[in-house]
């Protein structure tokens, strides 16, 4: 089967575009930030959600009459028919407070108790939570390490962990830029990447494992004609994998529940960019690396851009 | 084409639509939701020892069973209790209750304390704290504290009943005709003179606040449940309400069938009959995970759900890799029969390897999450686990069956494009 086009030595504009990304995602988190839920700052979250579109005015009213200021920034308004309110406080709210709001003030405001979600975290829970999720991150790669290492070889591992590094890099860096809310269930989203990312980095990896098996490549040239056909090869189902994880995703984030919308968004960005990552970033990573102990190898490929 | 083949295919196919179809909704039902989707709360405590105490593992075991005593007073449905940390414990509770109510019964101490006098302000006459000498506490009362009414005045009151009887005896004879003082949790209970000695050390105790059968109830179920060893302070709390979380519910339960249904149609499109075995292959995994999830009382969140999702993905890619190989050896120009042979076989280790790291991520985040990350782990854990079995192991056989079967021949019926397709006839 003849290559459609070459994917490996293009890979230098793949490489750019990707560390472009990155220095971009590098100015927004320096600049912006990102919006950290109540699970990573402390403080309190109310989510409130209503039959008709959201009165801010009112609301802001309600919580000022139990006690509760609301800055202009807390209120942020969601769902389909922007129905839903969450509203932000940087103290934690006091049971009584909570029952007051859930028992009078919504009553006397909007005429009925409504749907309330209410959370609230320490501050010391919340710098807990925080690096928690950054230590999972980290032992669930180096983990997966270990076993392509084992299974594979190092230089396999090494270009797949960059890789899914990059994914989550790029749904880290969206967030941050669309101003998302990162709570718990983002964490979930950015594990469940690395979880496809590597998967879809291993299906690639191991038809060239296969196929290395076949022809030995002596020099730089032949390598690169073996990684791109092992491309091409799996490219079928790169792409119609990707596009039933898509329709979940996407149905689920328009249809699902509202408190699963951060999940869905993050893993729509993180499927896209794994499935992108596998092909265009993984192997050509890998041919550079490799290429160097072959013949012809060092002279061209002296270029050191790691995506990340 | 092989009579006995094909029927045992449709039987298999029978078995999987008909057992489905006939208990999943049964199964569904009996499957523990989540507070999120059912309402209810998570609330964590930071244990706190008095200044000089230490946590130790017999007390967390103590405060354990004490708060489980409590939050089994609340009645509600499989309560979940469990340390976590060195020093934390959490409390969710789902379904629709008092939410007030419950954290009041749970986090509050109720600490007894009789007292020989107290505090008063000289302004206003009243109690303000304890003084003198401490009696007598909670620690010192049988476990069968009930409510009673007072038969001559029908006032709601507290029978309690000491463990020594000597040492109720020896507080009326110290204190006789005087007053002295009974605190819970440093407030003021009531304050009775007494008024004659008591030998059998079962006596009651009535209040203002005491006026009702409710709270007499209350009292002496947290009497009885005994002190909690330590003190806890809520440190974070997350409550949904019931109607909000069916909600959630809802729509999530109606997106994740649209989107089966959905990729069902895709598989069938891509790749026709060997889509349609694929298909039977993710039904049976759906009904697979959720008697797994209701065997092992996973309790099923949001997060979960969209596990349950995403290891439909996996599921389907599974046999995408094999198909992709499939349709791979018939381009080579193998038969239909061992190119479905050859190529599953290619296929198992390269699902098997990708399986594997996905499974990896899942372990890390049981290990190192909590609360919803715990539960979508765990529910992406059995995801994996239950796809290897059915989009592998029953899709292949399913597979084998019908190819051997011989009903097809065009490998069309596999997905294979027509320029391949033409070739390939002539030689079948």
């Amino acid at each position: 089967m003849k290559p459609k086009f070459d994917i490996i030595r293009l890979s230098k504009w793949f490489f750019l575009l990707s560390s472009a990304i990155t220095v971009a995602g590098i100015i927004v988190f320096a600049t912006l930030g990102f919006n950290l839920g109540t699970d990573f700052k402390a403080g309190s979250r109310v989510q409130i959600t209503f039959a008709k579109p959201v009165d801010q005015t009112k609301v802001t009213q309600m919580f000022n009459s139990i006690g509760l200021h609301v800055d202009n920034t807390a209120l942020t308004v969601g769902g389909v028919q922007r129905n839903v309110a969450i509203v932000r406080f940087p103290e934690i709210i006091s049971g009584a407070q909570q029952d007051k709001l859930e028992q009078q003030a919504e009553v006397s405001y909007f005429g009925k108790k409504l749907p309330t979600a209410v959370q609230t975290v320490d501050p010391f829970v919340a710098a807990q939570t925080a690096r928690k999720a950054v230590y999972s991150v980290l032992i669930a790669a180096a983990f997966i390490v270990v076993y392509i290492a084992i299974r594979f070889e190092f230089r396999f591992a090494i270009a797949g962990i960059v890789a899914l590094l990059h994914d989550a890099f790029i749904v880290l860096a969206a967030f941050a830029l669309l101003r998302r809310e990162v709570d718990l269930t983002f964490i979930a989203a950015i594990l469940t990447i690395v979880g496809y990312s590597i998967n879809d980095t291993i299906v690639i990896f191991d038809r060239i494992r296969e196929n290395l098996k076949i022809v030995k490549p002596k020099d730089i040239d032949t390598l690169k004609q073996l990684v791109n056909r092992s491309l091409w090869q799996t490219m079928s189902r790169s792409i119609n994998t990707v596009i039933t994880v898509l329709i979940a995703a996407i149905i689920l984030y328009f249809f699902g529940g509202v408190s699963i919308r951060n999940f869905t968004f993050a893993l729509i960005i993180g499927l896209v960019s794994g499935a992108y990552s596998s092909i265009f970033i993984a192997s050509p990573l890998w041919v550079v690396w490799r290429g160097r102990s072959l013949k012809g190898g060092k002279g061209k490929s002296s270029t050191k851009t790691e995506p990340v | 084409m092989k009579w006995g083949r094909f029927i045992a295919f449709l039987l298999m196919a029978a078995v999987i639509i008909g057992g489905t179809a006939g208990s999943v909704t049964n199964l569904w039902k009996s499957v523990p939701l989540g507070l999120d989707l059912q309402g209810g709360f998570d609330l964590l405590y930071k244990i706190e020892p008095l200044p000089g105490q230490q946590i130790t593992a017999s007390g967390k075991q103590a405060l354990l069973q004490a708060v489980n005593n409590r939050v089994n007073n609340l009645g509600t449905a499989s309560p979940i209790i469990d340390l976590e940390g060195t020093n934390q414990i959490r409390v969710q509770l789902a379904g629709a209750f008092d939410q007030s109510n419950a954290r009041k019964v749970i986090g509050e101490t109720a600490q007894l304390q009789i007292y020989s006098s107290a505090k008063i302000d000289k302004k206003t006459g009243q109690v303000t704290g304890p003084a003198g000498t401490l009696l007598a506490t909670g620690n010192d009362l049988k476990s069968n504290a009930h409510w009673v009414q007072d038969p001559n005045t029908g006032e709601n009151e507290v029978a309690i009943s000491f463990k020594q009887a000597s040492k109720w005896e020896n507080i009326t004879k110290q204190f006789y005709q005087k007053p002295i003082y009974v605190f819970l949790n440093g407030k003021l209970l009531t304050d009775p003179v007494i008024q004659e000695k008591m030998y059998t050390g079962d006596s009651v105790i009535s209040g203002p606040t005491l006026n009702s059968v409710q709270a007499c109830n209350q009292l002496a179920y947290s009497l009885n449940a005994g002190a909690l060893p330590y003190n806890l302070s809520l440190e974070s709390q997350q409550s949904v309400g019931p109607s909000l979380g069916q909600a959630s519910l809802k729509a999530t339960l109606w997106a994740g069938l649209a989107a089966i249904v959905l990729i069902f149609i895709f598989m069938i499109v891509m790749y026709r009959l060997a889509g349609l075995i694929a298909d039977l292959a993710l039904v049976a995994y759906g009904y697979v995970t959720v008697a797994v999830f209701d065997g092992m009382h996973v309790v099923l969140t949001l997060s979960g759900l969209a596990a349950l999702v995403l290891g439909i993905g996996m599921a389907v890619d599974a046999n995408i890799i094999t198909y992709e190989r499939i349709k791979d050896e018939i381009r080579n120009g193998r038969s239909l029969r061992s190119a479905v042979k050859i190529g599953n076989k290619n296929a198992l280790r390269t699902i098997l390897d990708s399986n594997a790291t996905t499974f990896i991520a899942g372990a890390v985040m049981y290990w190192f999450g909590q609360g919803d990350i715990r539960g979508f782990a765990v529910a992406l854990m059995i995801s994996i686990i239950v796809s290897l079995l059915t989009a592998v192991v029953l899709s292949r056989i399913l597979l084998l069956t019908f190819t051997n079967s011989n009903v097809v021949r065009r490998p069309w019926w596999y997905g294979v494009g027509k320029g391949v397709l033409k070739k390939d006839e002539a030689k079948v």
